[in-house]
């Protein structure tokens, strides 16, 4: 495996569904390639730093308009 | 902040429990906006996409058959109500979607000593960890996601955003698992990419 095939099979390698032969190729790989193991982080970083992004909320308006609707709904 | 189990939760909402409907609707809409923002352009909008499926929730919920979670299945209402707005269809990748995702000429090509090697390795960023939590790089991070065509932008909110694994996304989107990969795989090296670029051009001003 060089590094252009590397770079192609991070999502499969983290998600965890490269067949075994594939994922000791990536993982030799990784041993010996500096250059794809800042890559790795740097994908990890970014799935982390995407992880982080704040939430938003429903304005209330809308939150109390759902809730009057939820109890018009009387069975 | 703990729900009850989904046969609880059901059983509540078709009785008409209020207390488990606002339960529902504070845990699940931040999830529901974010994804629907990644539908529609403005807040308004996504907004009312929130709302309109959880109009749909309120009738549905007598029929909903517990064939996916309920949290799932209020997804996938939001994610068809959405795509009933713009008529958009999730099933194939489209050619541009294929291809890959690291520049080639960041590679040694065929005549070089080394083929398919980096020509120049990637310079590690300034701690990654704290990276994580810098508002600066959250704002890049948030820049990058709206730049992603819609169906990358739409996977990687739900794999990455709201933390949901590959089989939750693939039923919520009902797209296969493949297609959901290739989604994902590619809206993760676009979002490093520009991330790359915007450590690296800091570097230089510095």
């Amino acid at each position: 495996m060089n590094c252009e095939q590397f770079v192609e099979q991070v999502t499969a390698f983290l998600d965890g569904v490269m067949d075994p032969a594939a994922e000791r190729r990536f993982v030799d790989h990784l041993a010996e390639c500096d250059g794809c193991g800042t890559y790795l982080d740097q994908v990890r970083a970014t799935v982390r730093t995407l992880g982080d992004l704040p939430p938003e909320n429903l304005p209330p308006e809308a939150r109390e308009s759902l809730l009057a609707a939820f109890r018009r709904t009387d069975v | 902040m703990g729900l009850p189990g989904d046969e609880e939760l059901v059983a509540r909402l078709r009785a008409r429990d209020e207390a488990a409907f606002a339960l529902v609707l504070d845990s699940w809409s931040p999830g529901l906006l974010r994804l629907a923002r990644s539908f529609v352009s403005t807040g308004e909008s996504a907004a009312e996409v929130v709302q309109d499926t959880w109009l749909a929730v309120i009738k549905g919920i007598d029929g909903f058959e517990g064939r996916s979670s309920l949290k799932t299945w209020v997804f996938r209402i939001l994610v068809n109500t959405a795509k009933r707005r713009g008529k958009r269809e999730y099933r194939t990748i489209p050619a541009s979607d294929l291809g890959p995702t690291v520049d080639p000429a960041k590679f040694g090509g065929p005549g070089d000593p080394f083929p398919g090697h980096w020509l120049e390795l990637p310079a590690p960023w300034p701690g990654p960890d704290q990276a994580a939590l810098d508002g600066e790089v959250r704002a890049q991070v948030s820049a990058a996601l709206a730049d992603l065509p819609e169906r990358q932008r739409v996977v990687l909110t739900l794999r990455d955003v709201e933390g949901y694994d590959s089989a939750e996304v693939c039923a919520i989107l009902e797209i296969s698992a493949a297609n959901q990969r290739v989604l994902l795989h590619r809206a993760r090296a676009f979002v490093r990419g520009k991330l790359d670029a915007y450590f690296t051009d800091e570097e230089v001003a510095r």
